[in-house]
């Protein structure tokens, strides 16, 4: 639409095929690092100067997630740019930040379009913005809004009042399960070169070098890891808060344990140093990968974190390479 | 949150309750809602419920309340620990 600082345009409201694709995509992990919109000032409905700035990320997830809401609304939004990262992310990492946001405001001309001084900003953003200082440098003042876009509506409709669910970050089940296929995605460089190596390995035996064995063995080896993988990065976040424990590391141990007991029965081992390493293996992997969740968590401390590593990260170590030791000689012994 | 509960006595969220003004901005923008204002001043609530977001300290406008924000992910802080036991260069590829 036309403005005295110039057209600005509209976005729709509602998801067409092409964005819900994008979103599975993203939330896969494909598309994830390159998938922005770009920065400025857009418009949904049809604000006048007296309607809600409403200020968001220039990740496309995010801004889509914004969007979505605002159906029956007639608003400014700000998009401010973050990489292309999420907001609460690019708080943390002093991307969605105080001079940012003031940089945005004076880029878009701000002050030409809407009469009033206020922006809404998601609670969120209030780990890298300092409301104060942005009033204090462009005159708007800082509004935080509800932490979740749904609450949007409402929250406008109730002259921007939020209660304390809406201010109360959560995580859901639903929330979890979809942090799931990137967890997986993220390890396909790690997956690689660990996979084609386990092969290699499984392949040494009291002859020298064997194929066959190198193609059973290693299967059974992949199959290993899989189990540990899913036990990790699937199972734990599932089960999250029904799993025993504050940290993650024995968390992901014990679903990794019950993997390797799984994977035990079903697949074709010999001797118990096979079965040992099969155990040890699978636990390692689930115990680092759950550790690993707890990056992708909205409760965990960075010091929780590192202290819970200070553990964790020598058990791992210590049970991996007792299970690629016991792998190697398996053969060996029979 | 209500039922999800990490480490106790390892945040580094501290107040110091003379500096505090009682604006009570960092009330407001606690995603855990763990500090509150008593006696018109910032109190908190719930320490190890702190998940060290920076909001509170990003906001106090005469830096009462502090925190150690950090990137709270496990193969960040391993690629710092690699960094300071051989020189490797920080892997901050994932986000």
């Amino acid at each position: 639409m036309d403005t005295t600082a110039g057209p600005v345009p509209r976005v729709r409201t509602h998801m067409l095929a092409s964005d819900r694709l994008g979103t599975a995509l993203a939330r896969l992990g494909a598309i994830r690092s390159h998938y922005k919109v770009v920065p400025g000032l857009y418009c949904v409905g049809n604000p006048s100067p007296d309607s809600p700035v409403l200020v968001t990320a220039n990740y496309k997830l995010t801004f889509d997630a914004v969007r979505r809401e605002l159906a029956s609304v007639d608003a400014w939004l700000l998009v401010v740019d973050t990489r292309g990262i999420n907001v609460w992310c690019a708080a943390g990492k002093g991307l969605f930040a105080t001079n940012e946001v003031i940089f945005s405001v004076n880029s878009a001309k701000l002050h030409q379009i809407v009469a009033h001084r206020r922006l809404i900003v998601p609670q969120l953003g209030a780990t890298g913005v300092a409301g104060r200082e942005v009033k204090k440098a462009c005159g708007f003042k800082v509004i935080w809004g509800p932490v979740r876009a749904e609450d949007l509506p409402e929250f406008l409709d109730n002259g921007n009042q939020a209660d304390q669910d809406m201010r109360t970050v959560t995580f859901p089940l639903k929330e979890r399960a979809v942090l799931i296929p990137v967890e997986i995605f993220l390890l396909w460089k790690t997956l690689a070169w660990a996979l084609p190596t386990l092969f290699l390995l499984s392949g040494i035996g009291p002859g020298g070098f064997s194929l066959p064995e190198l193609w059973h063995r290693g299967l059974a080896a992949l199959l290993t890891t899989l189990f540990g993988l899913l036990a990790g990065c699937a199972v734990v976040p599932l089960l999250l808060d029904r799993l025993p424990w504050r940290s993650f590391w024995p968390k992901g141990a014990l679903t990794g344990v019950i993997g390797g007991i799984i994977a035990v029965f079903l697949l074709p081992l010999h001797g118990w140093p096979e079965w040992a390493a099969v155990l040890l293996w699978a636990t390692t992997v689930s115990s680092y990968l759950a550790m690993n969740f707890t990056g992708s968590t909205p409760y965990t401390s960075p010091s929780g974190v590192e202290k819970e590593m200070r553990l964790g990260i020598p058990l791992q170590a210590l049970a991996g390479v007792a299970a690629i030791i016991l792998w190697l000689i398996a053969p060996f012994i029979d | 949150m209500k039922h999800f509960r990490y480490l106790d006595g390892v945040a580094t969220l501290a107040l110091d309750t003379d500096t505090c003004i009682g604006c009570g901005a960092c009330v407001e923008v606690c995603p855990h809602r763990i500090l509150a204002l008593r006696d018109g001043k910032a109190a908190i609530l719930a320490p190890d419920a702190c998940m060290e977001c920076g909001a509170c300290a990003t906001n106090c406008p005469v830096q009462a309340v502090t925190v150690t924000p950090g990137v709270g992910c496990a193969s960040y802080l391993i690629s710092v620990w690699l960094h300071r036991l051989t020189g490797r260069k920080i892997d901050s590829a994932c986000c």
